[in-house]
């Protein structure tokens, strides 16, 4: 059963589970990033508060947040057809990839930016730095440790979801676990897939891991 | 002349949710260029909040801020941005940035100001020479003692020339060593470029160390402010004598009170002759020394003792009398031990 032509599908299934998970991660951290720098921003006692910015993107992200990943994903079906042409396969798994995954992104970013020093901020303050050099030179770069430790949890996140679109057919690893593993008892084929999704997020997970350790300057020596 | 900084009827109150705090009641100062001004308090006295409202980190109240007569109130954002880089501030906990090198951090002021990069690495190279930490160009600040952090602020601080130093408690971080070196470092900066500068501190010993100038605020007021001589030799407020006396008047002798108590004050001449030993042979009635210090203020020795005087009116009116014909100080201290 193990012919080249299995072979093929799971290593086709695992490059497009990595082209799915890259490219939601990337559009999630375009979408989620603003706002994670927003909601700091406008928080009270942050640069610019604004108690209206604030809330409406704060009640947004609980919202999209608490609904349950597979329900967002059909419900957001018209709007990925609008946007892809179809509903299934791979790109389509990526709009609401990226959607769900955008809130979760800005709620790290957030988190991340908040770990920054106030002090180091005031410093900047006081020299006479205006809000986006304080976001860019200061904010960012000061968190980026942090906000690497963060996209290597949203990669492995989202590679997760990934797995989980296989139900409508979303394409990659997840998709043939539960075409071959799930409704043709095919065990061996779910292990393998299995397999592949946790050497994945461990590939991800320790290059993410290495990557902020080496560019964190706060470590003597 | 016009003064480089001057404070008017600046107030300074936080709102809660449910209460209100004043942490600034109506200050009025006003500081000379080339001063160095000593803002000395017991924590929580409002000297933080009124050292962020010379350069507007915090907007106070009501009341006025003149930076070399320019009212900081009426500038636009921009300009009050601009404005920041002529009023430097270092800080308690240095607040570098740890992700850059030492002379990053000291670029940082420039690249905000659109220095290009090589001018602005030009201008750091020399200020850390200034700051003597030449050879820690390219650490970071993780790799660095407190001193040599704060000794990083510094140069930050001065890159971009600024009139106005701002020092938040900036040696409370700092062994007495260091706080010394770090002081001695800030004095240099005055001499060398007349820069103003204001320290914000609750340690008698930073302000007779290095300043000229000493305002003491209280509960959000300004309970005394003159030169350091004036004000460290004879306070004349409560919270002037509790910093200055430190330790005096916290506790209380029950079986001391209604007597009468003198305070002399010794001044760099009058400390040869053993004065109060002659005063009770000759009035032959003992005295109780309840305190007796010396300090150097400004290079020169002041000495006060406070005494309690016997019971007995006429041996009491003797030895003030006694004390005023040897030129001392006596001045008459009304429920002391309070």
């Amino acid at each position: 059963m193990w012919d080249s032509q299995v072979v093929l599908m799971v290593a086709e299934g695992t490059w497009v589970t990595l082209y799915m998970t890259l490219a939601s991660t990337l559009i999630a951290y375009l979408l989620g990033l603003p706002m994670g720098i927003a909601l700091v921003v406008t928080a009270p006692g942050g640069l610019k508060p604004n108690k209206i910015i604030y809330k409406i993107l704060d009640v947004v992200v609980n919202i999209v947040r608490s609904i349950p990943f597979l329900i967002l994903l059909m419900l957001l079906i018209p709007f990925t057809k609008l946007i892809v042409g179809r509903s299934y396969g791979a790109t389509a798994t990526i709009v609401p990839l990226s959607m769900a995954a955008a809130p979760f992104v800005a709620r790290l970013v957030e988190s991340s930016l908040l770990e920054v020093d106030h002090g180091v901020v005031e410093a900047a303050q006081s020299m006479g730095a205006g809000t986006w050099s304080i976001i860019w030179k200061v904010l960012l770069a000061e968190a980026r440790t942090s906000l690497i430790v963060g996209a290597t949890i949203s990669l492995g996140t989202i590679l997760g979801y990934s797995a989980m679109a296989g139900v409508v057919g979303g394409g990659g690893l997840g998709d043939i676990a539960i075409r071959y593993g799930y409704y043709r008892y095919q065990a061996d084929i779910m292990i393998v897939t299995v397999v592949l999704l946790v050497a994945l997020v461990q590939i991800l997970q320790i290059i993410g891991t290495r990557l902020s350790k080496k560019l964190d300057r706060r470590i003597t020596g | 002349m016009e003064a480089m900084i001057q404070i008017k009827d600046v107030t300074k109150t936080f709102v809660g949710k449910d209460n209100q705090v004043e942490a600034l009641k109506g200050i009025n100062l006003s500081i000379q260029k080339g001063e160095i001004y000593g803002i000395i308090g017991m924590s929580g006295a409002g000297k933080s909040t009124l050292v962020r409202c010379l350069n507007f980190l915090e907007r106070p109240t009501s009341g006025t801020v003149l930076i070399e007569g320019k009212d900081l109130a009426t500038l636009k954002d921009s300009e009050l941005r601009s404005m920041r880089t002529q009023i430097a501030m270092i800080f308690q906990h240095f607040n570098l940035l740890m992700q850059r090198t030492v002379l990053d951090n000291i670029c940082f002021p420039l690249e905000i100001t659109k220095v290009p990069r090589a001018k602005a690495v030009e201008r750091a190279k020399e200020l850390l020479e200034i700051v003597g930490l030449s050879e820690k160009m390219l650490a970071y600040p993780a790799q660095l003692s407190g001193g040599q952090k704060q000794r990083v602020a510094i140069a930050r601080a001065l890159a971009t020339n600024p009139k106005i130093l701002l020092c938040d408690e900036a040696t409370s971080a700092l062994d007495p060593t260091t706080t010394k070196a770090i002081l001695a470092l800030l004095k240099e900066i005055n001499e060398k470029y007349g820069i103003t500068i204001v320290i914000i501190t609750h340690e008698m010993a930073v302000v007779q160390e290095v300043c000229t100038h000493v305002a003491i605020i209280d509960e959000g007021n300004l309970a005394e402010h003159g030169t350091v001589e004036e004000v460290f030799s004879r306070p004349k407020s409560k919270a002037a004598r509790k910093l200055v006396f430190q330790g005096e008047g916290t506790a209380t002798y029950e079986e001391m009170k209604g007597k009468r108590c003198i305070r002399i004050v010794f001044s760099s001449n009058s400390s040869y002759e053993p004065v109060i030993a002659n005063m009770i042979l000759t009035c032959k009635a003992p005295v109780n020394i309840l305190l007796a210090d010396t300090r150097d203020i400004g290079g020169v020795a002041h000495g006060q003792m406070i005494l309690q005087l016997p019971e007995e009116e006429a041996a009491a009116e003797k030895m003030i009398q006694y004390l005023k014909n040897r030129k001392l100080e006596v001045e008459e201290l009304t429920n002391y031990v309070g």
